[in-house]
């Protein structure tokens, strides 16, 4: 009885600590914007906010991958890489060629955007099978195989690319970063339908089940029947196709592509990630956490960029974030631990 | 009597020491004199771990007193333990594999001046200490490139660098051949005639008798017998071993008449590769249990009992050998396929091997069964699953505060009601629970054995895999040992005692108990 009511109030006063883990990044959130509100008054207006949003996007689509891969415990270095090879053979396809690549404007003799999406998907999908495959079969590092995939797509991109960029599409290509339905960006509708998916499918289908399930305990999964290896090379193609269609929004936006595009991105990508509350050691976060993380940086960096804050201190505020939110993940999971 | 003039090199009374839920000591005393090699025995669980952690200052008593030459000490830490000359060489060597023999043996200790490592001076060294164990290598070899047996030597020097005084040897012949067991006897010997003790702690009773002067055998964390190898028989210690009254608590069941055989092993073997080189080896394991029969594995530690379950599961490769589910030859590489095969897995340790701690009890019970609880494979159907979740609640009567508590806040009895709630919810042929009940507290055990009867009596071939012979004794219908990774004997339960069992388990014959 008394073991009961022991772990009975073990249990409340852990949900008190998880409630509080899991609705932090909200709350820091508001606080945050709240101060910016403040200190500059253009931060609250519409076209601000809108910007941020279309610009959290791009890294919003790509942390919604990575949170499948870190629910894993894995980890992907290789996004921004694999964002601007991907993103250079959409531009190539839409132009229909290498030739033109310079020509800005619209009249160009290249496939639709439909083809462009579909293979900047398949460049993205294709990669991350490389790297899921190299993770599983040849039992390297996920750290290890995605460092490498950084280094091999950028070289690719640049190889791919010659070094110069190819810009100037059709407009219904540009439409899908630059348009807008209603008031709301194109990009970011895009970015909130593939939370919304992503969410349901962690959230309520067997596989997101099992993704929590490998993520939590490999060897508990393994000996309840899942199929492990296949579960962690799916996290990394899924990570793929969010890089391919992050790829494709990003030149749309840009009305170009090029083979820098992307450098740093796997930093602001996974903090947005682990700020949102998913453990680096697998197993637990959420989508919802990821979009308010993604967010937050967002409006971290905006706010500091109106206040006129160096890009130099930014990337050591963003670096510093990371390692506090990761301490902070490691703290509650010894608190988890300890009962 | 004058012996009585010199006091004991070790003595040690009254010593207690309590984990959350379980006493492990509770007031234990041993006794180990100058230059005598002293057996440490007892049944699994009965509190030699604990003891030797306290030894080696790993662990702290909760009470009791430490006489080391006479004078109190404390062993504060490992650091303290090995200062006062008390070393322990563990079942699991803890060398550097990618390091030399002279690394190894003087690491952390490296003779030299200022912050610069003698190399000379640390070979000759070495040269030296492994010279006096008969270990015939060049100082320079990687640890890596050596036999077990020569590792232990290795260890062995380590412990004579440090000026130890006791030796503890945690299982040292486990992993070795009959020769090399020879050869470490012999080792043991010399240590014990150049003035060292030796604390020798082994599951063979033969080894004992063979190589050990007194003995000291511990029973459910108390003392149960100590005294001089001479003056006792085999027999009379696994009488000391297992002299527990059979508690009262443990109900038999009425067995019923058994179906047909359910699952069938025949030769099943897997050996130790080399980069396992400690795992236990299973050689020709053949049983079989049948339908609404529970069938009981005994065996000491490393008799293969785990490693049996975890490749008939398909958790580890097997070598060779075949597994036959309703009579038909059956393909098992994955746990997957043992699945699809109707064999169902509790492992032994259920925090590492199948809870999601931290995850909510909901999903713990559901993961093996998604297919089964879902729309079109792809979508969980939740309201299921919580159906699923307190129709096991109701019948394992799991105590919990509801289905999205996380499972690592449940009691360990209710924990492993969680696993089984798991297996059962697969409506499995064959389940092997092992050590089911290891951890929990009495009352969840009589719950988890009811439980077990239960599941025999609707027609589960259950095979139950325990260390201790009172829960062998109460749950299985027919028992088989193991020893070594051989299946040593078979009975059923109306034959067995704890003593023939207990003879079975260490001697590996039947003729000797019959």
């Amino acid at each position: 009885m008394a073991e009961a009511r022991q772990s009975a109030a073990e249990s409340s006063s852990v949900d008190l600590f998880g409630f509080l883990a899991r609705f932090a990044p909200l709350i820091f959130l508001v606080v945050l914007m709240a101060v910016f509100a403040v200190l500059e008054p253009r931060f609250m207006s519409s076209i601000n906010l809108f910007n941020v949003m279309r610009q959290v996007s791009i890294t919003g689509l790509l942390a919604i991958g990575m949170t499948f891969v870190i629910l894993t415990a894995g980890i992907d270095l290789s996004v921004g890489s694999l964002l601007a090879f991907a993103g250079l053979v959409a531009a190539a396809v839409a132009k229909g060629g290498m030739q033109d690549r310079f020509t800005v404007g619209e009249g160009g003799v290249g496939y639709g955007w439909e083809l462009a999406a579909l293979a900047a998907i398949a460049v993205g999908v294709a990669g991350g099978l490389v790297q899921g495959f190299s993770i599983t079969r040849l039992k390297v590092p996920p750290f290890v195989v995605t460092l490498g995939g950084m280094s091999v797509f950028r070289g690719a991109a640049l190889l791919f690319a010659a070094g110069g960029p190819i810009s100037g599409f059709e407009h219904d290509f540009t439409w899908w970063g630059q348009g807008k339905i209603g008031p709301v960006p194109v990009p970011v509708i895009i970015f909130l339908v593939c939370g919304l998916l992503a969410h349901i499918v962690l959230r309520y289908t067997r596989y997101g089940r099992q993704i929590y399930a490998v993520g939590g305990n490999p060897e508990a999964a393994r000996l309840s029947g899942l199929n492990v290896t296949a579960i962690i090379c799916s996290v990394y193609v899924i990570m793929g196709f969010f890089a391919g269609l992050g790829s494709f929004v990003l030149a749309a936006r840009l009305n170009s592509a090029e083979a820098v595009a992307g450098t740093g991105y796997e930093l602001t990508v996974i903090a947005s990630v682990v700020i949102g509350g998913t453990s680096l050691f697998g197993g637990v976060g959420t989508i919802f956490g990821t979009v308010i993380g993604s967010i937050l940086i967002g409006v971290l960096l905006n706010g500091l960029v109106l206040m006129n804050v160096s890009s130099y201190i930014q990337q050591i505020i963003i670096g510093v974030i990371i390692v506090l939110a990761v301490a902070f993940d490691t703290f509650a999971k010894s608190r988890r631990r300890k009962v | 009597m004058t012996v009585a003039a010199a006091p004991p090199l070790l003595k040690m009374t009254g010593i207690v020491k309590s984990f959350p839920g379980v006493k492990a000591l509770d007031g234990v005393g041993l006794e180990v004199k100058r230059q005598e090699i002293h057996a440490l025995l007892g049944e699994n669980g009965a509190g030699k771990s604990t003891l030797l952690k306290i030894l080696a200052g790993a662990q702290s008593p909760d009470q009791g007193e430490i006489l080391f030459d006479g004078k109190p000490v404390t062993l504060a830490n490992p650091h303290a333990a090995q200062r006062l000359g008390i070393v322990t060489i563990y079942q699991e060597f803890t060398l550097a594999p990618d390091m030399s023999i002279a690394e190894n043996v003087f690491i952390g200790r490296e003779p030299g001046r200022g912050p610069f490592v003698s190399w000379s001076r640390m070979a000759a060294e070495t040269e030296k200490l492994i010279r006096r164990i008969g270990l015939e290598r060049n100082p320079m070899t990687l640890v890596r490139d050596l036999s077990v047996a020569e590792q232990q030597m290795v260890e062995i020097a380590r412990a004579l660098s440090m000026d130890s005084r006791v030796i503890i040897m945690d299982e040292p012949t486990s992993a070795l051949s009959l020769a090399e067991v020879e050869k470490l006897f012999k080792i043991v010997r010399r240590l014990k005639d150049e003035g060292i003790s030796i604390i020798f702690v082994t599951h063979r009773l033969e080894e004992v008798m063979e190589v050990c002067d007194r003995y000291t055998v511990l029973r459910d964390g108390r003392n149960a017998g100590a005294g001089s190898v001479s003056d006792i028989t085999i027999d009379g210690i696994i009488r000391l071993m297992v002299g527990r009254e059979v508690n009262a608590l443990f109900a038999h069941r009425e067995a019923s008449e058994p179906g047909p055989v359910a699952l069938e092993v025949k030769k099943l073997t897997r050996l130790r590769t080399a980069q396992d080189p400690h795992a236990t080896e299973i050689r020709d394991v053949s049983l079989h249990v049948r339908r609404g029969e529970i069938l009981g594995i005994a065996g000491l530690v490393g008799a293969g009992r785990t490693e049996t379950a975890r490749a008939i599961f398909g958790a580890d490769p097997f070598d060779s050998g075949d597994v036959f589910v309703d009579g038909e030859l059956v393909t098992i590489r994955t746990p997957r396929d043992a699945i699809a095969h109707g064999i169902g897995l509790v492992p032994e340790d259920r925090k590492l091997q199948a809870l999601f701690l931290s995850q909510a009890i909901r999903t713990n019970v559901s993961v093996a069964a998604l297919d089964r609880i879902g729309h079109f494979g792809i979508f969980v159907d939740e309201a299921k699953e919580r159906g699923l979740v307190e129709e096991y609640r109701k019948l394992l009567n799991i105590r919990m505060a509801g289905p999205e508590q996380a499972v690592g806040n449940l009691s360990g009895g209710n924990q492993q009601k969680v696993v089984l709630a798991r297996w059962l919810a697969l409506r499995p042929k064959v389940l092997i629970v092992d050590e089911p009940t290891r951890g929990i507290d009495v009352g969840a055990k009589v719950e988890v054995h009811n439980l077990l009867f239960e599941m025999a009596r609707s027609g589960i071939a259950v095979i139950a895999i325990s260390s201790e012979l009172p829960e062998v004794l109460s749950v299985a219908d027919r028992i088989v040992t193991m020893r070594e990774g051989r299946v040593t004997g078979e009975m059923l339960r109306a034959d067995a005692t704890q003593e023939t069992l207990m003879a079975m388990m260490t001697l590996g014959t039947t003729s000797r108990a019959a």
